[in-house]
């Protein structure tokens, strides 16, 4: 496998224009002759839909819910980041694309980061066309927060419901297509298979979720806007049907998986109250806006929040990182939690949780201010926990949260399969080691209307202006007498164990043994529980039902058995990096303050994983990150 | 706390349906409804039966997709929740608790709570958008807007898609779901060029798909889990008004 991330040539600002500009086209006239199959309706796949049928290609759109709307995109809360420059406070594409790069410690593609803080500020142009109605000033102008990583007010937001605004925009977009016949849409169907002609990605296989029938679906490219893996961790802030599928089925076909280890871990979340729990609820980060993090001092002070007085309260985030504060980035923040937790000075029943307190904000500016801000999350807070943040302080732990690695894409955004493209938070593009908040809105919609639309021509022109393949087509039947085979293999086990209870147990092992910190011992025996569990799997799950039928059970059984198979190598990538970096925490790597070690001489790359048949191990290859504009220091927010 | 559960099963959409009942133990207050039904499930599934089917994902009351009647009531006892959002400390020790799907002619049931509401996609195809292609658009601030107005405008599109509004309706109305998407869309200025077409468009596909009708009983808002005013369905009939007058007397093309 040879990786190509065909970054055009040329000073980095031009790259994306004189990348456009020698890019091929497809005249208007044969663009209806293309059909592009896309799979995942949220912001990224919404988007790309929308704006592929709209420039005339034909195409085919799939989703596992109900319903477009429904994606997990719609939970996002914060908002989304651009470089407008609206409060005129110094900011600017340039830094846009450093914070990002910087706040992904140095382990994105610079070129691709640059192109993303570029095409930001017509996001919200489009967005606000399409009728988003974001937070305005009384003059009418739009109005801007500020977000982790960043010392200017670029982040953009509706409410704490951003993303189900920005959402419902792409959607409405979506659902013109739809009407006027140019995208056809597939709601209820999962993908459960790539198909693959002459190396070529060619179509897909799903389940329809309601009847059970298996269909074949023929294309001459399919675009992959599935979002992330989280759920591998079994309590995540993601929804419970988001899975890795659809991702995991096309690297088993020749799909590098890039750099897997890196997930984030977010640091306000509400804390695990008890073993039945299904999901954790983001809190979010827009609260550090005016939410100041502190722990007792004392180790197991067990005193309520308003009976310790002030001298005894470590608002550690300050004190440790005084010029961001409390903004301080995703991966320092959930670190700096973790250790005063870890000290024994965590709250909470568990012990594992601080204080998000608004009391100082109260004061300053009223509680109707601050109900004007946040008063959604504050109910839902309520809501979960039966506190009121107004009266005192919330509790808040790390939670998994999203997924920076992903299927790897080159500047196109094309995977290592030639006609498969990534995007969203699917591919691993754009976040390095660590995504800065608001940042994940804009590279979803990013990649859907500004860059695919873009650079799906270089691909499609140079490709025979043929018909699609036909569905009974060898590797159409193969591909679907897989999935049959599998789905009947887990039907037929007839073990005592329920799937759930699995997902439960492999998440604990991840969550252990890769999540917030990591070691090599730790990541040696999570590989050994994994394989193990997933033997135990393999012998003795219980799927109940048909598959001829409306069966979750059956959806959930497939998802976990491929989160198995990436877990493992969640575990592999991690051990295989050998230094800290952004959400990568690697116990043997840090500085005597606790502080990551990077070491950018050695690891410098993109660890992107070729899939060599089941218990064989996966080979790796190495993208060399080359920064040209920026140099690589060693991240500080003191 | 342990409850026993009166809930609707059905095989799929060509079979007939019954209740079930089930007994729960050991439950904890502090569980959500739904975590509540997992419980159930994992029992149910090791006993060698068919689980209890219920739509769900978000588990934060923003994606619309859970849909339980919690004792006749759309997502339960409290005001301004979804059924994830629901918790076992909303009910007592001992009680007996009726699940059910969101009924209405519009909502075919699918499988036990699971209902088909693809009709909410086929309104919004019809009408439920600002017609804007990618790279066309002004600058943002181009176009200011009043923070009345913005926030408005976001009080209508909080609205998730779930159809509690027609399952509480006696007539199985979608006029709140439709007036909360016209009503968003016709207040901002973006959205003026298309009004009129939109809200005739999306209220003739409402009829098609077989939604009563209103008569102002607004059960609809009181179930909303986003508490979105009938206001809106005030303000969709006034604009429905003008926009039919409007087709009437439309100047002919020369």
């Amino acid at each position: 496998m040879i990786l190509d991330s065909k970054i055009p040539s040329g000073p980095l600002e031009k790259k994306w224009n004189n990348h456009i500009m020698d890019g091929k086209l497809v005249n208007p006239a044969n663009k209806r002759k293309y059909e592009v199959i896309v799979v995942g309706t949220g912001l990224a796949g919404a988007s790309a839909a929308a704006t592929l049928a709209e420039l005339g290609y034909s195409v085919n759109a799939f989703t596992f819910h109900d319903s477009p709307r429904r994606a997990h995109s719609i939970a996002a809360q914060g908002g989304i980041n651009a470089a407008k420059n609206y409060q005129n406070d110094g900011d600017s594409v340039y830094r846009l694309f450093y914070d990002t790069v910087k706040g992904g410690d140095f382990r994105s593609r610079e070129s691709n980061v640059y192109r993303l803080a570029e095409v930001s500020a017509n996001i919200i142009d489009q967005c606000v066309a399409l009728g988003v109605p974001f937070a305005r000033e009384y003059g009418g102008l739009l109005a801007n927060r500020s977000f982790g990583g960043a010392q200017v007010s670029r982040t953009f937001y509706a409410r704490g419901q951003t993303g189900q605004q920005l959402l419902l925009g792409a959607y409405s977009g979506l659902s013109r297509q739809i009407g006027l016949g140019t995208v056809r849409m597939n709601a209820n169907h999962e993908m459960l298979e790539l198909v693959t002609i002459d190396g070529h990605a060619r179509g897909i296989i799903t389940r329809n979720v309601t009847t059970g029938a298996i269909e074949r679906h023929s294309a001459h490219a399919v675009v992959l806007a599935t979002g992330g893996y989280g759920n591998v961790f079994y309590l995540s802030t993601n929804a419970m049907n988001c899975n890795v599928t659809a991702a995991w089925r096309a690297h088993r076909k020749g799909a590098a998986f890039a750099n897997p280890c890196y997930t984030q871990i977010h640091p306000t979340c509400i804390p695990v109250s008890g073993d039945y729990q299904s999901k954790l609820t983001l809190m979010s980060e827009s609260l550090r806006n005016d939410g100041r993090i502190w722990a007792p001092k004392k180790k197991g002070d067990r005193r309520p929040a308003d009976q310790i007085p002030e001298d005894e309260r470590d608002y550690y985030l300050e004190r440790k990182y005084p010029s961001f504060g409390n903004l301080a980035p995703r991966d320092i923040s959930s670190r700096a939690a973790k250790e005063a937790c870890d000290e024994g000075r965590g709250v909470g029943e568990t012990g594992l949780g601080v204080y998000l307190d608004f009391k100082d904000a109260i004061d300053r500016l009223g509680e109707n201010a601050i109900r004007e801000r946040y008063g959604n999350l504050f109910d839902i807070y309520h809501e979960i926990t039966g506190e009121s943040a107004y009266k005192q302080p919330m509790r808040i732990y790390p939670a998994v949260h999203y997924t920076m690695g992903g299927l790897w894409v080159d500047y196109n955004l094309m995977s290592s399969i030639p006609g498969c493209f990534v995007i969203g938070e699917a591919n691993f593009s754009d976040h390095g080691a660590n995504r800065l908040g608001a940042s994940a809105l804009m590279q979803g919609l990013a990649d859907g209307y500004f860059v695919l639309p873009y650079t799906i021509p270089h691909y499609l022109a140079d490709i025979p202006r043929d018909p699609a393949p036909p569905t009974d087509h060898p590797e159409f039947a193969k591909a679907e007498e897989e999935v049959v085979n599998r789905t009947k293999a887990l039907l037929d086990n007839n073990g005592k164990q329920t799937v759930r209870s699995f997902h439960k147990r492999l998440g604990k092992i991840i969550w252990d043994k890769c999540g917030m910190s990591r070691s090599k011992s730790g990541l040696e025996e999570g590989i050994r529980l994994i394989s193990e569990l997933r033997q135990e799997f393999e012998e003795d799950v219980r799927v109940p039902g048909a598959a001829d039928t409306l069966n979750q059970s059956l959806e959930l059984a497939g998802r976990v058995a491929d989160f198995f198979e990436l877990g493992e190598l969640m575990c592999r990538d991690a051990l295989a990096r050998e230094e800290s970096c952004g959400g990568h925490f690697r116990e043997e790597h840090q500085y005597p303050d606790g502080e990551a070690m990077r070491n950018d001489e050695d690891y410098g790359h993109v660890s992107a994983w070729e899939w060599k048949g089941k218990n064989q191990e996966p080979e790796l290859h190495k993208e060399k990150l080359e920064y040209e504009a920026v140099k690589m220091v060693t991240r500080s927010y003191k | 706390m342990k409850v026993t559960l009166r809930v609707w099963r059905q095989k799929d959409g060509n079979s007939e349906g019954n209740f079930e009942e089930y007994q729960t133990e050991g439950l904890n207050p502090n569980m959500s409804f739904l975590e509540m039904l997992d419980v159930v499930n994992e029992d149910l599934t090791l006993k060698g039966e068919d689980p209890i089917a219920f739509a769900h994902d978000c588990r934060e009351g923003i994606c619309g997709t859970c849909s339980c009647m919690i004792d006749g009531k759309p997502h339960g006892p409290e005001n301004g929740i979804t059924t994830c959002q629901t918790y076992m400390r909303s009910f007592k020790d001992g009680d007996l608790i009726t699940v059910e799907p969101f009924r209405a002619s519009g909502f075919p049931v699918q499988k036990d709570l699971i209902t088909d509401r693809s009709a909410f996609d086929t309104i919004m195809q019809s009408g439920g958008f600002i017609t804007a292609r990618a790279g066309s658009c002004e600058d943002a601030n181009a176009l200011p807007i009043g923070k009345e107005v913005a926030d408005l405008a976001m009080d209508a599109a909080a609205c998730i898609g779930c159809g509690a509004c027609v399952a509480a309706c006696k007539n199985s109305s979608a006029m709140l779901f439709v007036s909360a998407k016209a009503g968003q869309l016709n207040l901002l200025p973006q959205g003026q060029p298309e009004k009129d077409k939109r809200v005739l468009n999306m209220v003739a596909t409402m009829d098609e798909a077989g939604f009563g009708n209103c008569t102002n009983q607004y059960e609809c808002s009181a179930a909303c889990p986003k508490l979105i005013s009938e206001e809106f369905i005030s303000k969709l009939n006034r604009d429905y008004v003008s926009a039919s007058v409007k087709k009437l007397f439309k100047a002919k093309s020369l």
